[in-house]
């Protein structure tokens, strides 16, 4: 396989808790552009595999690589820097403020950088982002919502949003932490066309899903986890009719 | 600039330059008209206003900002001694020196978050007045406090000649800063205070401090690095307290270590919360009820609340004389405690909570295109 457009490399992480070996000899790779589905039971570790690659939390061995750079070791606010935007899987947004304000302030941070003191500039003369976060916002349907306090959301709306949030920053890599959980089977199917209608901006997107429909609407390549290591790798197809995911995930759950 | 200020905030800079300038008019029939007692109202209207900065904001909450407070009177008091009797050198050395010093403290304390960042300020600050009292004796006069003589060398003065007859007083441009002339001078700046904290509230930055008080993970990962804020934001609120030190100081030039005390962090704190945390308007509306009560209570006392109670039946009025003298003269406190216990406990947003509620209710029952002093509902 040509190297050239992986863009996102977990190179043999390992990550122990204590006793618990919680990810084990995971190497994944995902190529640019392609939505890389990572799914598996309930403790198989799928949330830390993605707050190691987000620098949320430290491998205990291995290390990741975005584009060239290595991420293990950066801080937080560095690799969205660079380039990286995360849905969480309870969305973290700012309950305080209005939706308007939750979808400008990202803007902000890919626009000014990690520290500005503009202080004695108005808000009010901030057209361009406040433009670009009403497209963004009516984007996801919510333009009707921008003078809201966030916090009064409704669940799938604050999903919305924080996707909102994501997406001004046009990441070059979006993950997402199961963007679907907790919505209704009508939220579930406008996020699953929201995030079909960015795949075509070739926005590279690691997901993590419980919901088998979202996974099989959205991935291009599928990783399948369990307890900490990843048994099978391959397109949704090859990974439907694999014995050993079928034994694992698919049988079990249902 | 087109967007220099919206609209409403124009209005309510107008209203509240208004308001204070107008002050001993009508502050003279509550009992609170007199120059000292409006020289405090400013002071600490501009100490609050800078600390709701740091707290109203960014959600820090400081339990050592008396320092700052302390160490503007002390600079300003060095700039008289050693400089020239003019105020405007005084106050530029106070900012600076307090700001230099919450640079210091601050970037500190704000390792840690939550209790942790107020215990270090308050370790901070205690530590501060007790080297004011102590090793520091050479540059705060320990326990007399810091004053001003008539032997101070005072070079920019004696520079250009300008010399004193009795007790030296701070100037302004060769005017003595005694009386009102104190309070409009205090107001000034007051009102350049609230100017410059609405400007910092309505700016992009204003709003990446209030995404730090709401959620500091989201702001690590959309791309901020928070700390850079939150230390502006301790700074800026830090030269605020040294600005009030300073003023403290030019109508009273005498800086002493009690200044620093954690009871004057906390008093900053009460102020905050009573009048509404992270409103405008509310921080200083908080100072100048505390400074009220002390002022005014704690003057009142047995014989003047006899003839208060006059018309009461004999033998009643004398209870109500004893129940009431115990809320008032050094029982000042216990009025406090209680009115700020009630605005806790039923307006958690504090007194500008009530007075939003009040305007929901007007607005709700009056016409329906009444004029609206709310602010953006998230706020």
């Amino acid at each position: 396989m040509a190297n050239s457009n992986i863009v996102l490399h977990v190179a043999d992480v390992h990550k122990r808790f204590g006793g618990l070996h919680a990810l084990a000899d995971i190497d994944l790779q995902v190529e640019e552009g392609k939505t890389h589905a990572i799914i598996g039971p309930n403790g198989a570790g799928k949330s830390t595999l993605l707050n190691v690659i987000i620098g949320k939390l430290a491998p205990s061995s291995g290390q990741v690589v975005f584009d060239g750079a290595v991420l293990t070791g950066r801080k937080p606010y560095q690799i969205n820097q660079l380039g990286i935007a995360r849905v969480f899987q309870t969305p973290e947004i700012f309950s305080d403020l209005s939706v308007l304000h939750n979808v400008m302030i990202p803007a902000f941070a890919k626009r000014d950088g990690t520290f500005t003191l503009n202080m004695l500039r108005a808000l009010d003369s901030e057209t361009t982002i406040r433009e670009e976060a009403e497209h963004m916002l009516e984007d996801v349907g919510m333009l009707n919502r921008r003078d809201m306090q966030a916090g009064s959301l409704s669940r799938g709306d604050k999903r919305r949003m924080e996707l909102a949030m994501c997406l001004i920053q046009h990441p070059r890599l979006l993950l997402l932490d199961e963007p679907t959980a907790g919505m209704s089977r009508h939220d579930t199917n406008t996020t699953i066309e929201l995030l079909q209608k960015i795949k075509s901006r070739g926005m590279t997107k690691v997901i993590i899903e419980h919901d088998m429909h979202v996974v099989f609407s959205l991935a291009d390549k599928i990783s399948v986890l369990a307890q900490g290591r990843i048994i099978a790798d391959g397109s949704p197809d090859e990974v439907r009719g694999n014995p050993k995911v079928q034994e694992a995930y698919l049988g079990g759950a249902h | 600039m087109t967007n220099f200020m919206s609209r409403n905030d124009l209005l309510l800079l107008v209203g509240f330059t208004a308001v204070v300038l107008t002050m001993p008019i009508w502050l003279t029939p509550f009992g609170a008209g007199y120059p000292d007692l409006l020289q405090r109202f400013m002071i600490f209207g501009i100490f609050a206003v800078g600390f709701n900065i740091l707290f109203g904001l960014t959600g820090y909450l400081s339990f050592g900002h008396a320092a700052f407070f302390g160490v503007g009177s002390y600079a300003a008091v060095w700039s008289f001694k050693l400089l020239t009797l003019d105020a405007i050198p005084a106050m530029i050395f106070a900012v600076l020196i307090s700001g230099l010093f919450a640079l210091i403290i601050g970037f500190l304390s704000l390792r840690r978050s939550g209790i942790y960042f107020s215990i270090l300020t308050l370790a901070f600050a205690q530590m501060s007045y007790n080297l004011a009292y102590s090793v520091l004796t050479p540059i705060t006069n320990g326990e007399t406090g810091l004053q001003l003589t008539l032997s101070d060398p005072r070079v920019l003065d004696a520079a250009i000649g300008q010399s004193f007859v009795g007790q030296p007083v701070p100037t302004l441009l060769g005017q003595q800063l005694g009386g009102y002339a104190g309070f409009y001078f205090c107001a000034g700046f007051l009102i350049l205070s609230f100017f410059f904290a609405q400007r910092v509230a309505g700016s992009p930055f204003g709003m990446m401090l209030k995404s730090i008080k709401s959620n500091q993970t989201r702001m690590q990962f959309t791309g901020f690095n928070t700390r850079p804020y939150a230390l502006s934001a301790f700074v800026i609120s830090g030269m605020y307290a040294g600005l009030a030190g300073a003023l403290l100081a030019v109508t009273d030039p005498l800086a002493g270590a009690e200044r620093m005390q954690w009871t004057a962090s906390g008093e900053v704190v009460l102020m905050t919360i009573l009048g509404g945390v992270g409103t405008l308007v509310g921080p200083v509306i908080g100072a100048w009820i505390i400074k009220y009560f002390e002022n005014i209570l704690s003057a009142l006392n047995d014989n003047i609340l006899t003839q208060f109670w006059s018309f009461l039946p004999e033998g009643f009025a004398e209870i109500v004389v004893k129940v009431t003298s115990k809320f008032v003269g050094d029982g000042w406190h216990l009025t406090l405690g209680l009115v700020f216990v009630i605005i806790v406990i039923f307006l958690p947003g504090g007194i500008m909570e009530g007075v939003r509620r009040i305007a929901a209710v007007a607005r709700r029952s009056g016409p329906p295109g009444a004029k609206s002093h709310q602010h953006q509902p998230a706020e």
